[in-house]
């Protein structure tokens, strides 16, 4: 981009965000930054610009480069959730194309600032990644790169494994403390307490039962790491800190993503259809806006699959059905209102669960596949069992939930690890490639527990082979 | 500032090279990976069949990200129709459908590929492959026909080049003689302290050198026995004329009797008969005393062969390849032999005992690369028994 459509797409962006403040968008202050393809795609392997350095992201990068070069696909923009928003626009885009893509991102930006899944989500992470990443640059300079990358190597197979539930942030950590509540050895709050108890019956003393780590089975795998593991070092501790931090960062972003990009595509169409367009600009807008919308055969297209769930709200609160006016007391003309509300609240599995209806899934023809003998064939279309299929496949954001059940097992101190398991089995080779990691960080011998061909199977390492055996 | 202002710029990014830093650590990761599988790679057939002409995929199990994560072949996915979809409709066969798409901003980018796989180039391989080897025991004969010439910068001199000015030394001249002028500094640099760096050509003589590469065509070479000796022969090929400028190679082909062949036949040609060895060598011997005299010629005859020979001729073989020992470098011995029969042949060579022959036993792919390494070192490599 030149000089001079730097300046237009100035002025379209002042207008834009007039138009979105009319219709009630409500964001951060914009930083827009123009740059080059790889800088771009740099940013989008690393989820973030200042984020540390492995050589996954170096891979991620490639890739993603790659498909760029071949013009396979392409990255239009990448926005972060901060305070004040970054965007990163590609430098290739014509005017037109940047001007959809900041609206696009105002609607990102609203989206970050208003839904609360994304409350506690830190507003200075490039800051705070920034430090990260030159703390992990100490880290080599003091240990050596091989040994940092052979522990961000461990640590990064684990790293989904965290408990980013509300619940979770405001349950008090200190297990100790509520153990010994709960086993009412606290200490009287005046010396005359223990004279009420004088009327008791003489109990005999019950033997204390050994105390358990985790006290309940344990959600948060790598915060366990950190607490309990005898063998990692402060920086590895540190290491797996800021990993941990990282994925509760990002975390709503993987929760919420056909709502967002829903919910962002909704906006630029609105935007840009008040906006002044020369005839050549409104052909390229419309392949552009089609380009993004493009439904696929073998995986859900969040922004297509968004948007029509978006625009269904919009309608059915719009004009809500008799039996609801009569039943609910819903009124004409709340759609958008309704659509604010459901920004606010909701994230993909609730939005699916609530929104999905019998006739979008229908009208979108979406389907189940799977692989059945050499094909991959189409399962199932009923609509109930899709939009049920789609809700699970969100549980905890797409990856498996493991429990850590053991931080003692056989009083030995191994690590026993339990997969919940909901009907969908885990990738066999992956486990036993994943667990040496996982050994790698505990330093003892370690388990986990699932289920294959429906019986529960234990599969072990113990620092030189793996091992599995049914239970 | 007021809330919901904005700022558009531009920087300079050209500095921000993280990305290609962890590409390059990526890069690394994956040549070390070739290094490890090479012995599986060289007898990748998609090279050998395709006269190496092609890029291959490796499978690269070591740049996995594992992690816990769902079999993704016995889970339902979802997908979007046109609106006619419906239970029952095949999507794709065998190859799992293309995970994501190129709809627009974050295409998808499904998890499910089974292990990552990097596109290798010949030239990779090659590049890995060929570091250590060389052609053993190499010696300087007469009328030398390799020759590298080159240059060597090596003296300095006051007239000379003006591109080939020797600045620090000009420099330098400049110093003390202002210094001994008593104004020290660098000032007036006077025609008299220019120096120029000169050179000289270097003539490196290398020797000429042939390679005689024989082959048992006989019926007994079964489709896993000449596919070895094609895959050692293609490398050595490839490996000599990558790294000698001249090197020149017979094909020689036998079965009950020999002969030369041009490069196209033997590496495609089928035979069929019984096998007399000492027929290669013969020819062998011939073709040194004729054509390749030994003080004019650095000789290496190689021999792949599956060990099954007429066992009246054991002994013939046994003294051509002595009188071949004579005259030649090295001898190697390549037998491929993948159910350890009892070769006669090797037994009858394992009475030569001289240092100049080597012998490996090919029992599977994998030592087709152990093969290379035995003949194309200068130290004979201890044979890996397993």
């Amino acid at each position: 981009m030149n000089r001079q459509e730097i300046e237009q797409l100035e002025k379209s962006i002042e207008q834009m965000m007039e138009l979105a403040r009319g219709f009630g968008l409500d964001f951060y202050e914009m930083r827009f930054e123009i740059c080059p393809a790889d800088i771009l795609y740099t940013f989008g392997a690393y989820g973030m610009p200042t984020r540390f350095s492995h050589w996954s992201f170096g891979k991620a990068f490639r890739r993603m480069k790659m498909q760029y070069d071949f013009g396979l696909s392409r990255i239009y923009e990448l926005v972060i959730n901060s305070d004040p928003c970054y965007a990163f626009l590609l430098d290739g885009n014509s005017l037109i194309q940047n001007k959809l893509v900041c609206a696009h991102v105002l609607a990102h930006c609203d989206f970050f600032k208003n839904n609360v899944h994304f409350a506690h989500t830190s507003r200075f992470m490039v800051e705070t990644m920034a430090a990260s990443a030159e703390r992990i640059r100490g880290y080599e300079l003091a240990y050596g790169k091989a040994a940092v990358e052979q522990f961000l190597d461990a640590a990064l197979a684990v790293q989904e494994h965290i408990d980013p539930s509300e619940t979770s942030r405001r349950r008090p950590r200190d297990w100790e403390a509520r153990e010994e509540r709960r086993r009412g050895t606290e200490r009287p709050a005046t010396p005359y307490d223990d004279l009420w108890e004088l009327d008791a019956p003489v109990r005999e003393e019950a033997r204390p039962e050994p105390r358990r780590v985790p006290p309940r089975p344990e959600k948060d795998l790598v915060l366990f790491l950190m607490e309990h593991s005898r063998v990692l070092e402060d920086w590895q501790r540190d290491i797996l800190s800021v990993l941990r931090d990282e994925m509760l960062y990002f975390w709503p972003q993987i929760e919420t993503k056909i709502m967002n990009e829903g919910w962002a595509t909704y906006w630029h169409l609105r935007i840009m259809r008040e906006m002044d367009l020369e005839p050549d600009e409104v052909i390229e807008f419309s392949r552009m806006h089609a380009g993004v919308v493009l439904p696929s055969k073998t995986s859900l297209n969040p922004y297509y699959v968004g948007l029509a769930i978006w625009e269904d709200i919009e309608k059915r609160w719009n004009d809500p059905p008799e039996e609801a006016r009569r039943r609910f007391g819903l009124r004409p003309g709340q759609g958008r209102a309704k659509m604010f509300e459901v920004r606010e609240t909701e994230t993909d599995s609730s939005f699916l669960r609530n929104y999905l209806t019998k006739e979008l899934v229908e009208e979108l023809n979406l389907y189940l596949y799977q692989k059945v003998g050499q094909e991959w064939k189409i399962v199932e279309t009923d609509w109930e069992r899709v939009r049920d299929a789609l809700c699970a496949e969100r549980v905890n954001g797409g990856f498996p939930v493991i429990l850590v059940q053991d931080g003692d097992y056989l009083r030995n101190g191994e690590l026993y690890l339990k997969h919940e398991y909901e009907g969908v089995e885990l990738d066999v080779k992956y486990v036993e490639k994943t667990l040496p990691y996982v050994h790698q960080l505990w330093g003892r011998p370690v388990h986990l527990e699932t289920v294959l061909d429906g019986r529960p199977i234990l599969f072990s390492y113990d620092g030189k082979k793996g091992s599995r055996k049914f239970l | 500032m007021t809330p919901g202002s904005f700022t558009i710029s531009k920087e300079d990014w050209s500095l921000h090279r993280k990305g290609f830093q962890d590409q390059q650590r990526h890069q690394e990761k994956v040549r070390e990976a070739i290094r490890q599988n090479l012995a599986d790679l060289i007898t990748e057939e998609s090279i050998i069949m395709t006269d190496g002409k092609q890029i291959v995929k490796v499978p690269i199990r070591s740049l996995d990200e594992y992690r816990f994560r769902f079999n993704y072949e016995k889970r339902p996915h979802a997908g979007t129709g046109d609106g006619k979809a419906k239970v029952g409709d095949v999507l794709g066969r065998e190859a799992r459908p293309a995970p994501g798409d190129g709809a627009g901003p974050g295409a998808g980018d499904q998890p499910g590929v089974d292990y990552y796989e990097a596109d290798v180039s010949v030239e990779e391989i090659e590049d890995v492959l060929f570091r250590d080897l060389e052609l053993p025991n190499l010696l300087p004969k007469e009328q030398e026909q390799m020759e590298m010439t080159d240059i060597r910068f090596n003296d300095v001199r006051k007239k000379g080049l003006s591109a080939n000015i020797d600045k620090k030394r000009t420099i330098l001249e400049t110093l003390k003689r202002n210094a001994m002028r008593g104004q020290p500094g660098i000032h007036r640099i006077s025609p008299d302290d220019l120096r120029y760096k000169t050179w000289e050509d270097v003539e490196q003589p290398t020797s000429n050198a042939v390679v005689l590469a024989m082959m048992d065509t006989s019926g007994s070479m079964g489709v896993f026995e000449k596919y070895m000796a094609r895959t050692f022969f293609f490398w050595t090929v490839r490996f000599l004329r990558t790294k000698y400028q001249k090197v020149e190679i017979v094909f020689i082909a036998h079965h009950t009797e020999a002969k030369v062949v041009s490069e196209a036949e033997f590496f495609t040609k089928g035979e069929s008969g019984g096998t007399i060895c000492s027929s290669a060598y013969q020819l062998a011997l011939e073709l040194v005393d004729s054509e390749y005299p030994v003080r004019r010629w650095n000789v290496y005859p190689i021999h792949f062969s599956d060990g099954d020979n007429l066992s009246s001729d054991n002994d013939r073989c046994v003294q051509l390849v002595r009188r071949l020992i004579d005259r030649c470098n090295i001898f190697g011995y390549g037998e491929v032999n993948q159910y350890q029969r009892p070769s006669t042949l090797m037994s009858a060579f394992r009475a030569i005992g001289d240092p100049k022959f080597r012998s490996i036993l090919i029992r599977d792919k994998a030592d087709v690369y152990q093969a290379l390494k035995t003949f194309f070192s200068p130290v004979p490599v201890e044979k890996d028994a397993s």
